[in-house]
């Protein structure tokens, strides 16, 4: 039997090589690719450059030829969610990405202007997202371009043009995170599910039988069962064109590079460097996520560059892989069979015969 | 530059508050907008942030009431084959026969339970292909295929009264598998990232358990003759016992995750469950020697082991739905890691 759990080849109760929990170096290795295999590959999405396009979406849809589906994930049918401008919802069987749009606001305490004209306060009004340069003129030309709070000071809602409220989007490509300790890989019991050799996450079709385990599994909510099919479905990093040497379809479309697919490690020193420029710009609400290979799923094949909590963009905070309790689970399964064996034989034992 | 840096997330907040969050879908969901306060019953004022108030994992594709029928019938049927192996070996001919026949047909009926609730039925056997561990349910199948074919063969030829030597083998091999049946139920649930099912991951086994004595003794006693009913009677009692405290345990916790076992339609459940299963286990102490008791506990018995599978199932359901279940707890624990560590790790 080849190795179709990330863990099932070990189960003991010690797990010294984080068979079910904690780093892996080489996920794929251990997943049965012992001898020459590709790079684990993975997508880096920096949600810092996401334009909310949905080219991605569009892309993913057309090269897997993904039915249409509403923000509930009903299938061939136009629905609008009515809270933004993200109608598609939530990723699913038939939306494997999926763009989350956040509009925020903020109250800013500034000196407030001699004369209210707008633009008067432009200069410093929020962090300065972009701005390479060391020239003022050259930041500030940048922010007002890519910096929606700049353009913001007319306030829709009163009417009124002021500074001490700023208005920003976040977009975000939201995708399956191809997990190093994957619960939907590990709970899936016909081996439908299995590890590429690119160390990517992927359904075999034609053997998913439709249980629905890895949809309760998932701790990000990704994998999803198709309702008139009966089948799961979710993204495959695109293993069709990863086979052909091509890039994934979303990361191609991407206008802006907020998708960058690459060699995981590559994508990894790329983010790095990325945080620490937006935070010397000050950007102090940067931050990674799914980049830490010591978190609750042992670090993610497609992670993320935030710029605000992982809930804001309906991320959950710490997700942690439920197989990491499986082992005091199969003990508590164990002591309660033992338990019902000894209270089945008092019974007996403590009634009269016949 | 602005005041808003030194606040936590730099004074962001979600801009409007969209219809979307304002009606929710389910009315159980009371909250306002996505940056809004939960209402949270056990846990004091805590604020939590969640995406249009949107879920946050995927509710369970599982059918109701299949699933919860299954976990019910598996139960019952694997406390009943133990009971069958020592009623047959302690000499007990009519508690044997009702017990291996209850076990024989509610193997049946949850295999058939079982595989209606597959998305693709007919694609039962790819579960025979791969024999995994991580998987409960792979698992599961390996206790369920021998533990139905045993038990289904004892009580066909139970009924046919033919080989009593292979009904007594058959038997035994039963009892074997029905323990792990009756329990492994729970880790079937529990291995999920539904976190009212997770966050009871080492309790759930003996719910189930102490629900499957309670159902599988119920039903055994309410149809064998009150002469060798005795053994049923007290694994029936002692299992509502356990039920009821263990049971006890998880709502009474102080965990945000144990909300939905007493909240709306699961509450409710719950509820009819321990009422039920205390009246059975109540009236079976003292009414379980005489017939018309002994029908009218198992009945209750096996009724409140329904209803608590039930009421377990839907308080998994009820808390995907809701996104505080998953940011609250996953927060809480953020928290505590970095008051441990004395650093921020984010």
């Amino acid at each position: 039997m080849t190795s179709i759990s990330s863990a099932s080849a070990a189960f003991t109760g010690r797990d010294p090589g984080n068979r079910l929990y904690g780093p892996v170096p080489d996920v794929t290795e251990q997943s049965g690719y012992t001898d020459e295999h590709p790079a684990r590959v993975g997508f880096f999405t920096d949600t810092s450059v996401c334009i909310g396009c949905k080219a991605c979406e569009v892309a993913c849809k057309e090269w897997n030829t993904l039915p249409m589906d509403d923000s509930h994930g009903v299938r061939d049918a136009i629905g609008l969610s009515g809270m933004s401008y993200d109608n598609t919802g939530q990723l699913g069987a038939n939306s494997w990405r999926h763009v989350a749009f956040i509009e925020q606001s903020r109250a800013v305490d500034l000196p407030m202007p001699t004369f209210g004209r707008p633009g008067d306060d432009r200069q410093g009004s929020g962090p300065s997202v972009s701005g390479c340069g060391d020239h003022d003129s050259t930041a500030k030309a940048q922010a007002s371009v890519l910096n929606v709070e700049a353009l913001s000071e007319f306030d829709p809602q009163t009417g009124q043009s002021g500074a001490d409220k700023q208005v920003r989007w976040l977009m975000s490509s939201d995708v399956c995170k191809h997990c190093t300790h994957a619960g939907c890989l590990d709970v899936c019991p016909t081996g439908a599910l299995f590890r590429t050799e690119f160390g990517t996450v992927v359904v075999q079709g034609d053997i998913c039988n439709g249980c629905g385990y890895c949809v309760a599994a998932c701790p990000y909510g990704v994998i999803d069962q198709r309702k008139d099919d009966g089948r799961v479905f979710k993204c495959t990093m695109c293993y069709d064109r990863l086979t052909d040497g091509l890039q994934p379809a979303c990361a191609t479309a991407c206008p802006t590079q907020s998708i960058q697919f690459g060699d995981l490690d590559e994508l990894q020193a790329r983010a790095d460097a990325r945080l620490a420029t937006l935070k010397d710009q000050g950007v102090e609400t940067a931050r990674l996520y799914g980049r830490d290979e010591s978190d609750g799923v042992g670090g993610v094949g497609a992670f993320f560059l935030l710029l605000d909590e992982p809930e804001v963009y309906g991320l959950p905070p710490d997700p942690i892989v439920t197989t990491r309790d499986l082992p005091a689970m199969w003990k508590a399964a164990g002591q309660a069979a033992a338990m019902m064996i000894g209270v089945a034989v008092t019974a007996i034992l403590g009634s009269r015969r016949r | 530059m602005t005041g808003g840096i030194t606040s936590p997330g730099a004074g962001w907040r979600q801009a409007d508050r969209g219809p979307a969050t304002q009606q929710p879908a389910r009315k159980r969901r009371k909250r306002g907008g996505g940056r809004g306060r939960g209402e949270v019953a056990m846990v004091d004022d805590v604020e939590f942030t969640s995406y249009y108030g949107r879920q946050i994992v995927k509710t369970p594709v599982w059918k109701s009431p299949d699933v919860p029928l299954y976990l019910f019938l598996g139960g019952a049927a694997g406390s009943s084959a133990i009971l069958g192996a020592l009623a047959d070996v302690t000499d007990r001919p009519a508690l044997t026969r009702t017990a291996r026949l209850t076990a024989g047909g509610g193997s049946i009926l949850s295999v058939v339970f079982l595989i209606h609730d597959l998305g693709r039925p007919e694609r039962f056997l790819h579960m025979l292909r791969v024999f995994k561990v991580t998987s409960p349910l792979s698992v599961g199948t390996y206790i369920l295929a021998p533990f139905s074919a045993a038990a289904g063969a004892t009580a066909a030829v139970e009924l046919l009264g033919w080989f009593p030597r292979l009904k007594r083998f058959g038997g035994a091999v039963a009892a074997v598998f029905g323990g792990p049946l009756a329990t492994y139920t729970g880790v079937l649930l529990a291995n999920t990232a539904v976190p009212s099912w997770h966050e009871f991951h080492s309790k759930l086994p003996f719910v189930f358990g102490g629900s499957a004595m309670a159902a599988g003794g119920g039903i055994c006693m309410a149809l064998t003759p009150v002469g060798e009913a005795e053994p049923a009677r007290k694994m029936a009692i002692l299992g509502a016992g356990i039920e009821l405290a263990v049971i006890r345990g998880i709502e009474g916790s102080d965990r945000i995750e144990a909300e939905p076992y007493h909240e709306g339609r699961p509450g409710k459940f719950m509820r009819a469950a321990r009422a039920c299963t205390a009246a059975g286990a109540g009236l079976a102490v003292v009414g379980g020697r005489r017939r018309w008791g002994a029908v009218a506990s198992g009945t209750l018995l096996a009724a409140g082991s329904l209803l608590t599978r039930f009421g377990v199932f839907e308080a998994g359901i009820a808390s995907t739905k809701d996104p505080k279940y998953i940011v609250i707890p996953q927060r809480a624990r953020m928290a505590a890691q970095v008051a441990d560590k004395g650093l921020w790790t984010l």
